[in-house]
């Protein structure tokens, strides 16, 4: 039961998706050809941000702990 | 997505209505106040009622941005289609030259149809739907495929019946087949014939027609009256009869496109006023007198303001008390194009001046048309003797067109004595109630459920705004599968952004139709998502009409 309220609402946004983009009025390789046009750049996206996101993160923060912690230490090598 | 194939031209550029919208009836406008009581000059009309307002409501942002959208995917595949085309990889289903005229100057423009090509092309079986029974409150349609994707059509043989007509212009419910009420109309077929072989001036002039202009010159409360037999050509025939070089035409934006026409073929200079715009209308009339015509700066001949009654995209309402008031303040001509509202508004049917409590013989130029509230065809030009008088021999329309057929006028002459109650019952004045009613009933029923629905409370014309192209398409399709036949319109004939699905109630509608389709909009409001009404609670006009200046002058 839960699988086929699932299933129609996937339908129903399937539908959504399809009259807000307009995709609606085109013919059905049409709509295939956007669909896999929108996809793979979104797979593109999503890959990238898997690749580069997370060493990104992690160069800014310990970009910005050095700022924060290094104070400090620098002024610390500046005088001696 | 054309409506029909002549609304293409739109009269000057649409600009958008937001500035407009909240900020005209709750001041002062020129001098005078809205609720403004007319000069009766004793002829016992009705107490000139407070006019409602219309509602432009504007969607949230979101939506434009999605139509934008919608519409930038769908041209941008619509320039594939032609690249395959061109390329020769696609048939092409559209005329084309023949190889050896390739070189020379081309014959068909293929950019401009670039439109209809690529979207309206791909929806078409939206409109002109085959039709096989009487356009009455319900109705027949002839169910039809497409193999090609709307390129060409093939009837399956099945008919689709008992379809609720929510798009004809049926709005006192005279499109009818009963038998008693058309007795007349045999009798006279049978006394007459059906073709009138002549023109009017010539041998075509019955007496059916002298008795149908006396009838609607009464119907009015007006001198004289002069029938047609097209409405759109009574408009663009009879403007370059009554204006031309040197005159000046003040025509509303959103004017039909027979009044655009006419104005046009009349040579006269237009101008164009924000729709029911007062003060750029009073700003236009300011500068026409002091400056007069462009470089001579002579006077012009003739000043002619051209309004509709009811605007039949819009659904709004036009202001006639302040038109009034302004043409008589700088003497200028009015011309009201009644199509929609004569029959439709008004507490006894006579159209808006009776709905505004305005004279009629203080308007000029009454034209109005038979194929709305009368169900049959053609125009009416009404207003002094002298004038139609001078139309009778000047107009095109008038000279060469053939006269009227005489089961169709006399098909106007019942309906017209229906309504003014002349022969006897009350059946007239009662559709004209009942109208009143479903009209009231459908707008505030479509307002609560959070529709945007454009216009005035008291007109029959319900647009109901759609916005996204996709969504136009599967509304009406959705709307045929639940047995219900509806009119979208998408652009040219409306904004590119504001596509809309429009209603037109009838009085032979009865009570059980209008909830069953007020049902289904309902369901598919919230299957298609197109709900857009920010505010949800019944608009209540009463609560801002409180402040009265006591400035009335």
């Amino acid at each position: 039961m839960d699988m086929k309220n699932m299933r129609e609402y996937m339908s129903w946004l399937y539908y959504q998706y399809l009259l807000i983009t307009g995709i609606y009025v085109l013919e059905p390789w049409e709509q295939s050809i956007f669909n896999t046009v929108l996809f793979t750049m979104v797979a593109m996206v999503i890959y990238t941000s898997y690749v580069f996101v997370p060493i990104h993160v992690r160069l800014a923060l310990e970009f910005f702990c050095e700022l924060v912690g290094g104070q400090p230490e620098s002024t610390v090598a500046l005088m001696t | 997505m054309i409506r029909t194939e002549e609304l293409h031209s739109c009269n000057g550029t649409l600009k958008s209505r937001s500035g407009q919208k909240q900020t005209e009836n709750y001041t002062l406008k020129n001098g005078y106040h809205k609720n403004e009581k007319v000069q009766k000059n004793g002829n016992g009309f009705h107490q000139p009622r407070v006019r409602g307002e219309d509602s432009f409501e504007e969607a949230p942002m979101y939506v434009a941005v999605l139509t934008y959208m919608g519409y930038g995917i769908v041209i941008l595949f619509g320039y594939f289609r032609d690249f395959l085309r061109a390329v020769g990889l696609e048939k092409c289903h559209q005329a084309q030259e023949r190889e050896e005229q390739k070189d020379f100057v081309p014959l068909y423009q293929d950019f401009e149809n670039f439109y209809k090509r690529n979207l309206y092309m791909r929806v078409r079986d939206n409109w002109n739907r085959p039709i096989c029974s009487l356009p009455g409150p319900v109705f027949d349609l002839m169910e039809r495929v497409s193999d090609d994707y709307n390129w060409t059509f093939r009837l399956t043989g099945r008919t689709i019946e008992n379809v609720i007509n929510m798009g004809s212009y049926n709005y006192l419910g005279f499109a009818e087949n009963n038998v008693d009420f058309l007795k007349t109309v045999a009798e006279k077929t049978r006394q007459y014939g059906v073709g009138v072989c002549s023109t009017r001036q010539e041998l075509g002039n019955f007496s059916i027609h002298e008795e149908l202009e006396q009838l609607v010159a009464d119907f009015l409360g007006v001198e004289s009256a002069m029938a047609f037999g097209m409405g759109f050509a009574t408009n663009s025939m009879n403007i370059p009869a009554l204006v031309g070089k040197g005159c000046l035409i003040l025509s509303d934006e959103l004017n039909h496109t027979s009044l655009i026409l006419g104005a046009r073929l009349s040579g006269a200079t237009i101008r164009v006023f924000k729709h029911n715009n007062m003060q750029s209308l009073e700003k236009l009339l300011k500068e026409a007198i002091c400056s007069g015509q462009p470089r001579t700066h002579r006077s012009w001949k003739k000043i002619l303001i051209m309004v509709e009654g009811i605007y039949s995209m819009e659904g709004s309402l036009v202001r006639l008390p302040e038109i009034i008031a302004l043409k008589k303040k700088y003497k200028a001509y009015l011309y009201l194009d009644e199509a929609h509202s004569i029959g439709a508004v008004g507490p006894t049917g006579r159209g808006v001046t009776e709905h505004f409590g305005v004279d009629p013989k203080e308007i000029d130029v009454l034209m109005g048309t038979f194929t709305k509230s009368f169900g049959a065809t053609g125009g009416y030009i009404a207003g002094k003797k002298e004038l139609v008088d001078y139309l009778r021999c000047h107009s095109h329309s008038a000279v060469y067109a053939t006269a009227m057929s005489p089961p169709v006028v006399e098909q106007i002459i019942r309906a017209i004595k229906c309504i003014m109650g002349v022969d006897g019952t009350t059946e007239g004045q009662r559709r004209v109630r009942q109208l009143a009613e479903n009209t009231r009933y459908f707008r505030s029923r479509l307002k609560e459920m959070g529709f945007i629905i454009y216009g005035n409370k008291d007109s029959p014309v319900i647009p109901l705004l759609l916005y996204q192209p996709g969504k136009v398409g599967a509304f009406s399709r959705a709307m045929l599968k639940r047995k219900i036949g509806v009119v979208v319109v998408g652009f040219p004939a409306t904004t590119i952004t504001e596509a809309r699905a429009r209603f037109c109630v009838s009085a032979a509608h009865t009570r059980d139709m209008l909830n069953k389709v007020l049902q289904s909009l309902d369901e598919l409001g919230d299957y298609i998502r197109v709900k857009f009404s920010r505010h949800r609670r019944p608009y209540r006009p009463e609560l801002y009409n409180a402040t009265n200046f006591g400035l009335d002058s």
